[in-house]
């Protein structure tokens, strides 16, 4: 086996400087009748160029280099190179978790800078080195809520992600917390009548999504407004990250909870990506998951540590603030690759772009259909109501080599044959017009 | 004391590197679009009350400055391709590059996770094919990919332990942890709403049967096991523990942290588990990435498959793969989408490349590795159970202690050595814990660098222990002080002029 740096005669010298005949001797421990006699059913030894060829198979009945008209969560923007050329370096891609900051403040000033960036593009004050993904993040944010205020209920908008909802019903079904929706209204935007109706003294956090599952710009500052007024305390939730180019950060919220995936990951069919939280500094003792702090060495050198990990379950054990251990670390480095790579400028041109492009989009679309939720801000998606069944249209389209937008009738069966469209930067003038031409048949 | 005896590692210059805000100047850019083909939009028009006015502190320098800054920083961290990183209980072995080669083909890379069946069938079958190898590695007979880390398959599998328990008309209300166990287990079980009740070792550093079975009673819900335990230790009566969580209607979790141990000469599932999780980044070589992403598929029996986290791949008819998720019985979904599948993309790479012999033989390696170490360095350092080990090797400090060394003294002696520490302090039952797990991936020639770096240290600590115990003495930085950063937290960088965090 190629991976395995020892010769037999190796091995055997080994054995016999351990005192054994045979390696058979410290498998002993396992009694007898659990030990496996038999090769494992697994494909035989390959060769690396026949690995190579194995996943040429997988991955060439794929998707590449069609249209794609496709976000929900998932959204596909340019990767620069540099991302995928700084990440492959071993000692980014083989390291531990950084416990030894002595050799480990590569990782460490990582992600002080990623925490830095999330605190500038949110508008909160601190935020940790990385959840899970958004989904997961958005649950651990209702808990930390819970935490904070010592109330046991949460309220969530309906135009938050569906799939973002069940992972929070996941997390949340056996902490006596119950979880009621909060309708949206005909312009895209949480239903304020209804979120007042809501709202009880037992909320403990109201959880929104900007823009939300149907491209919508919520108006944080006003439900901001109505939450506090209650007691309770407000969670925005954040799927596309790059929206924060030109859209006003949520800075009323309590607590950020996104999805960086945007932010130079690969679509990867749907992870690894890499969740954050960011919050007010009053609440960082509450936050889950990792932190990196700045300190200095004996000699006065500034260096990076991992802190507050008293909240952690290592240290707290079932009273820790999650159960969170090996996070996301590559993946935050690659957004903060990312971020470095477009900055104060190019986020916003780029953000701006994809808007632009969207815009043409939802224009041309209106001239063959409804589009839905107008009468509020959009960032890169857009919400199309057609004649005809959404899924018959994306048979129409895969034939042209275009993956279509999201039909939406299973989690809203309200909504008809709607389906909902991303367009970013990689979606051409010719193929949107493509796509609004095959939709309009 | 000098660093003459160091054989592995020599002091080289590596470059400093402020921050990449102290770069930042207006007008520098690391990028360039093309051009717009679309009528531009004003956005502070279309956004309205929407719209940002700027993007604050955000960085503006050239793609040169780019590279130079992620490759300083990339010097500045130890790796498992600079050398042996024997953490234990982490599992720190060779991360194949062509793991790392097949995920990034476009098919796969670029997928998004709601294209059309007729196009993921490659991506699915990948699931497929890794959920079929690691169900016969386990000898369970259900799995799920979805969690993202061990911790979150831990979750996952309580779930599923709870949700079966409630079909049967009471969930219960207490999970049994041993003393030994990772901290990840009680916070798990804490999250699933159970109380845990703490569980003792023997003074062979097993489960105590006997006081198993006492606690054992209907309230208990199950057992979270690590086996090989983490003093890497095999339970030797794991079906006697089985047999007792069993008779009394309770459950057998595993987790799945030193499967490295067992892989291809046991399975789990033989020996009485009802549920475990793996870690792909741990036993099935994706790498770490300085703390994930990982992945932690939990596999179960039968009668705990109804309540597997929606969607399930189904093979239809026809020999195509679907997502079922007509599940009314499951714990829910415990992640969008389907979990890391770019690690189980490299976890299967990983399975393909070792066959049945070569997943056999690198369990055998890693369990011979950690055997020669504790032959080699018994004496020198205190062996605080007798009992034989397998993939991982717990001494203790107590021979040091004496002179005031203690295990994170020893371990920071060891990075000037050229070698990453090992597992310090852990596990809680073994005072001064020093936890050593080489894995397979280690030479002979490696393993004497390390037997002779510890040798050399234990030297030290009996000659000039004031001396290790003020180590590193050749990193860029030296210890850092960890106090005052939890004191006065500074959790982001700011620009001079502004208020620095906490004032």
């Amino acid at each position: 086996m190629r991976y395995l740096p020892k010769s037999p005669a190796d091995r055997a010298q080994m054995l016999r400087e351990i005192g054994c005949k045979s390696i058979d001797d410290l498998f002993a421990p396992i009694p007898a009748e659990y030990r496996l006699t038999r090769d494992l059913k697994v494909p035989r030894q390959m060769a690396e160029s026949e690995i190579i060829d194995y996943f040429h198979a997988r991955a060439d009945n794929a998707a590449a280099g069609y249209a794609l008209f496709l976000g929900a969560g998932a959204y596909h923007h340019y990767r620069p190179v540099v991302i995928d050329a700084m990440v492959s370096r071993g000692e980014f891609l083989t390291s531990y978790t950084p416990y030894q900051a002595e050799i480990a403040q590569g990782t460490l000033q990582a992600i002080f800078e990623f925490q830095t960036m999330i605190c500038e593009l949110t508008g909160m004050e601190v935020a940790n080195a990385s959840m899970y993904d958004g989904s997961t993040g958005a649950a651990e944010a209702m808990l930390m809520a819970v935490r904070i205020t010592g109330r046991k209920a949460a309220v969530v908008a309906r135009s938050v992600h569906p799939e973002y909802r069940e992972v929070m019903h996941t997390y949340t079904q056996h902490q006596g917390l119950p979880i009621t929706e909060c309708d949206y209204l005909e312009n895209g935007r949480v239903d304020m009548a209804d979120l007042q109706k809501k709202i009880t003294s037992d909320t403990a956090c109201v959880l929104i999504q900007s823009p939300n599952f149907f491209g919508t710009i919520e108006d944080v500052a006003a439900v901001a407004d109505l939450v506090h007024k209650k007691g309770a305390l407000l969670v925005v939730s954040i799927a596309e990250a790059l929206s924060l180019g030109i859209v006003k950060p949520p800075v009323e919220a309590d607590i950020v909870s996104m999805e960086t995936q945007s932010f130079g990951v690969p679509l990867g069919y749907g992870g690894p990506y890499a969740g954050v939280m960011a919050t007010k500094e009053k609440f960082v003792r509450q936050i889950p998951g990792r932190l990196v702090g700045e300190t200095k060495d004996k000699d006065g050198k500034r260096g990076f540590v991992l802190t507050l990990s008293t909240r952690e379950q290592h240290i707290r054990r079932e009273k820790a603030t999650s159960n969170i251990c090996t996070n996301q670390a590559l993946i935050a480095t690659m957004a903060t690759i990312y971020l470095t790579i477009y900055g104060r400028e190019g986020l916003k041109e780029l953000a701006a772009q994809n808007l632009a492009k969207a815009t043409y989009a939802r224009n041309e679309f209106a001239k063959k259909g409804k589009v839905l939720f107008d009468g509020s801000p959009r960032f890169n998606e857009f919400v199309v109501q057609t004649k005809d069944d959404p899924h018959a249209i994306n048979k129409r389209l895969l034939e042209k080599k275009m993956i279509g937008g999201f039909p939406l009738s299973w989690h809203y069966p309200e909504l008809g044959n709607a389906s909902l469209w991303c367009c970013t930067e990689l979606n051409s003038k010719e193929q949107i017009d493509a796509a609004v031409q095959a939709v309009g048949q | 004391m000098s660093n003459k005896d160091i054989k592995k590692a020599t002091h080289h210059v590596n470059q400093n590197e402020g921050l990449i805000f102290e770069r930042s100047s207006p007008g520098k850019k690391g990028y360039r679009l093309a051009p717009l083909d679309v009528p531009e939009v004003d956005y502070a028009k279309a956004l309205g009350s929407s719209a940002r006015a700027d993007l604050g502190n955000m960085p503006e320098v050239s793609e040169m400055e780019i590279i130079r800054h992620f490759t300083r920083l990339s010097t500045w961290n130890y790796a498992i391709d600079l050398g042996m990183y024997p953490l234990g209980s982490c599992t720190m072995k060779y991360n194949a590059r062509v793991n790392e080669y097949v995920a990034r083909f476009p098919g796969l890379a670029n997928a998004h996770p709601y294209q059309p069946a007729e196009v993921s069938q490659g991506a699915m079958r990948v699931m497929k094919t890794l959920s079929d190898c690691l169900l016969d590695i386990t000898g369970m007979d259900a799995i799920t990919l979805q969690p993202a880390a061990g911790a979150h398959g831990e979750m996952t599998g309580i779930l599923l332990m709870h949700a079966y328990l409630q079909s049967r008309g009471n969930p219960r209300k207490k999970i049994l942890i041993p003393d030994s166990a990772h901290g990840t287990n009680p916070a798990t079980a804490a999250i699933c709403g159970y109380a845990v009740e703490n569980l003792k070792s023997n003074s062979r550093g097993m489960v105590d049967v006997s006081a198993l079975a006492a606690q054992m009673n209907e309230d208990v819900a199950g057992l979270m096991l690590t086996n090989p335990n983490t003093l890497g230790i095999f339970e030797q009566e794991i079906h006697k523990i089985a047999e007792i969580l069993h008779q009394k209607g309770g459950l057998l979790y595993m987790d799945g942290a030193n499967m490295n141990a067992l892989v291809g000469k046991t399975r789990p599932g033989d020996f009485g588990v009802d549920v475990m999780h793996l870690n792909l980044h741990k036993t099935f070589s994706t790498p770490h990435g300085g703390g994930g992403p990982g992945s932690g598929p939990v596999a179960c029996k039968k009668i705990l498959e109804p309540f597997l986290p929606k969607p399930v791949i189904v093979e239809k008819a026809d020999g195509t793969l679907a997502f079922d998720y007509d599940r009314p019985k499951s714990v829910g979904r415990v992640r969008m989408f389907y979990g890391n599948f770019g690690m189980h993309v490299r976890a299967l790479a990983y399975t393909l490349a070792n066959g049945p012999d070569g997943l056999r033989q690198t369990t055998e390696d890693a369990v011979l590795n950690a055997n020669y170490i504790r032959k080699k360095l018994e004496g020198d350092y205190t062996l605080p159970y007798q009992s034989p080990s397998m993939h991982e090797v717990v001494f203790s400090d107590s021979i040091q202690e004496q002179k005031g060394v203690k295990t994170g003294d020893i371990a920071k002696r060891l990075i000037d050595y050229g070698f990453h520490p090992y597992t310090v302090s852990f596990p809680l039952v073994v005072h001064g814990a020093i936890m050593i797990e080489p894995t397979e991936s280690e030479s002979l020639e490696e393993l004497d660098l390390l037997v002779d770096a510890m040798k050399s240290i234990a030297r030290e600590a009996e000659e000039d222990p004031e001396f290790v115990r003020n180590a590193p003495h050749t990193t860029r930085v030296k210890r850092l002080d960890e106090t005052a950063a939890a004191r006065k937290p500074i959790l982001r960088w700011k620009p001079a002029s502004a208020k620095s965090a906490g004032d």
